[in-house]
């Protein structure tokens, strides 16, 4: 899933200290998942910002709100004759329903309450790692399940490096070296020669934002409203 | 037993301190309560297993938060005895008190929130 | 076949035991700092690395380092690293090494921007070094860009990279060394070697892979100034393997002796790789030691070096 992290509180008060009347906006899906930006993470930020506010005497109207996703047109429009009340919003979305919902209401300025983190697996509570880049080319298939875009520092596609240093990144020693677990996986499989032949340079995707039709679909002639 | 702790103290009944949301305490804070404390079992013997260590971790959550909005993190506390331990019961009572006489009153009391709860259309 | 007619070349091809030189560039626009280091070289090595921002630490560009080098009569091996540009800027600066008259080009990935003085730097890592490789093979031999354009004089360039026998997972060393030689290397350095018998095991299997016979490999060697230096050596560099008996001699001698005792060891080790069956020649890394290489190269029976025509 999507993961995010709740941006410093000095920062988002900085965000929204020219306005007195701000809502806050969560999000029921990645962001609520990951605990960084569901009904609870929205109930604190509200709170937070309100004490602050007063006791620096310059109180603020909040409103605060958990809409369950922010990525999608029906969701936001539940907003619509609400948000106009407010000065600014600050959204606690990852960085794509931020953006969906700056531009529902391009009037209102829509502030990031998160730094979205990544595509992330879930550890435990509370703890994810990033697993995925989506580069739009996977190469799972002869890497063993083991991604080298994301895990390898370098993002090499003929790892390992001469840094590889006794199964750890060089970059750190608690960072497993990918290609060296991917090695070890594909050693397991009997698939060495997965990774035996030359990858060939890349002819990268991610280089421009990017639209996605799925087949037997088109884009309409003008985005629903 | 019959011990008196201070009046100014009111007690919220839970039947473990596991049940303490972050919420309950900082909105007892933001809505002008002086002080908050948590009085869970000891550490170890928790009816529920784990409850008490859950309400000491958003004790302490609720302390980095008060750091941050510019509150003394004492306000929030937590304390931990056996059911049996009346007496100190009202040492940690006495002692909190004395603590938020200290500190003096939560200056967030001479006003009120206003914040309004948006629902889902 | 003759790819570059560079000097080092010509020595390989003809079957001398080779021997470089490394030197790392200045941190400032300093002509004089490349000159001042690269004259203890002069005339004790067949050729000089360049390093491109070692340690991800910015340094003057490998490539005008390797022009001073060239205006001073010393022949450069031009190294460059996968971190710091894409395939454009690599192409190009190919190019414009080739027609400066730089024949030698080493294809590194490149330590981590962590490493360096620019930290949150963005690496770039648009090719890595075997890609690197092949696209130089390509410019040169197909005279071809890496898109399949035409190229229109081609770089004359003898290519190299380097390999680590003492990373793990310690079996697939020889299998990438063998990509390498398949995406076109011809010749190869190895990072420097503290545990001999390691070695000596990589080179039996790049023997039997017959990839020595495909390949010129140049064994690294550093002398190791100090017990402080091999400690941190064993201790904090990665990919480094410093076995203990290394650690042993130099406790074993006076703080004023450790670095004789270094020198000794290096010379050993050249001693024996010089008789060592698919070692084509050795690779010596004095980094800010430039000063007692051309001792080292005396005693180890490397004067004078070949002039081949």
């Amino acid at each position: 899933m999507i993961v995010a992290k709740r941006k410093p509180f000095d920062e988002i008060l900085r965000m929204i200290e020219s306005h007195r009347k701000v809502l806050v906006a969560g999000c029921g899906t990645c962001v609520a998942v990951c605990l960084a930006g569901g009904e609870k993470e929205v109930a604190v930020l509200a709170a937070e910002i309100d004490m602050a506010r007063r006791l620096k005497n310059e109180p603020i109207e909040l409103g605060q709100t958990t809409l369950e996703r922010q990525c999608d047109r029906e969701y936001l429009a539940q907003l619509d004759g609400r948000a106009e009340a407010y000065e600014a919003i600050v959204s606690l979305a990852c960085g794509v329903g931020i953006q969906f919902l700056a531009e529902r209401f391009p009037k209102i300025p829509v502030y990031p309450g998160v730094d979205t983190c990544g595509l992330a697996v879930n550890q435990d509570v509370g703890w994810y790692e990033e697993r995925c880049r989506s580069c739009g080319r996977c190469v799972l298939d002869r890497t063993a399940g083991i991604c080298p875009v994301t895990l390898c520092a370098k993002g090499l596609y003929n790892g390992p490096c001469g840094g590889t240093n006794r199964g750890s990144c060089e970059i750190d020693p608690e960072q497993p070296c990918a290609w060296y677990a991917i090695h070890e996986r594909l050693k397991g499989q009997g698939r060495l020669d997965c990774i035996r032949a030359i990858t060939p340079a890349q002819e990268w995707r991610d280089t421009v934002p990017r639209t996605l039709i799925q087949p037997g679909y088109r884009k309409p002639e003008k985005a629903k409203a | 037993m019959r011990l008196s702790y201070p009046a100014n103290v009111k007690i919220v009944l839970v039947p473990c301190t596991g049940k303490v949301d972050v919420m309950h305490l900082l909105k007892a804070i933001q809505m002008g309560a002086d002080g908050v404390y948590c009085v869970g079992c000891l550490e170890g013997a928790c009816h529920y297993n784990q409850g008490n260590l859950r309400c000491r971790e958003r004790v302490e959550r609720v302390r980095e938060i008060l750091q941050e909005v510019g509150l003394e993190p004492d306000r929030v506390r937590m304390y931990n005895l056996s059911s049996g331990e009346a007496p100190t019961f009202v040492a940690y009572a006495r002692e909190m008190t004395e603590l938020i006489r200290r500190l003096g009153p939560n200056p967030l009391k001479n006003s009120q929130p206003a914040i309004r709860v948006e629902e889902a259309a | 076949m003759m790819k570059s007619g560079s000097n080092l070349e010509k020595i390989l091809r003809a079957g001398h035991f080779a021997f470089t030189g490394e030197l790392g560039p200045p941190r400032g626009a300093h002509a004089e700092e490349v000159r001042k280091k690269a004259a203890h070289l002069k005339g004790r090595v067949d050729a000089v690395n360049i390093t491109d921002n070692q340690t991800a630490v910015v340094r003057m560009a490998s490539w005008a380092a390797s022009l001073i080098l060239i205006q001073e009569g010393i022949e450069p091996n031009y190294q460059m690293v996968c971190r710091d540009r894409n395939r454009l800027a690599m192409q190009a600066d190919i190019l414009g090494a080739a027609a400066l008259g730089i024949r030698n080009m080493l294809c590194l990935s490149g330590d981590h921007c962590l490493f360096g003085d620019h930290p949150t730097a963005k690496g770039v890592f648009d090719l890595d070094s075997i890609q690197l490789i092949r696209m130089v093979k390509q410019l040169r031999d197909e005279g071809k860009f890496q898109s399949g354009a035409d190229v229109d004089g081609r770089p004359a360039i003898f290519i190299g990279a380097a390999s680590n026998p003492f990373a793990d997972p310690f079996e697939w060393r020889v299998q990438r060394l063998a990509k390498k030689v398949e995406a076109g290397v011809d010749f190869i350095q190895t990072q420097c070697i503290y545990n001999m018998a390691k070695f000596r095991e990589f080179i039996r299997l790049a023997n039997e892979e017959g990839l020595t016979e495909k390949v010129f490999i140049l064994a690294g060697i550093t002398p190791m100034k100090s017990l402080g230096m091999a400690k941190y050596m064993k201790t904090k560099v990665p990919g480094m393997d410093v076995p203990d008996e290394i650690i042993s001699r130099l406790q074993g001698v006076p703080r004023d002796k450790q670095a004789e005792e270094g020198i000794r060891i290096a010379l050993e080790q050249i001693a024996e790789l010089k008789a060592m069956k698919g070692v084509h020649g050795v690779h010596l890394m004095a980094i800010e030691w430039e000063h007692r290489v051309p001792e080292i190269a005396e005693r180890a029976g490397m004067l004078p070096r070949p002039l081949v025509g």
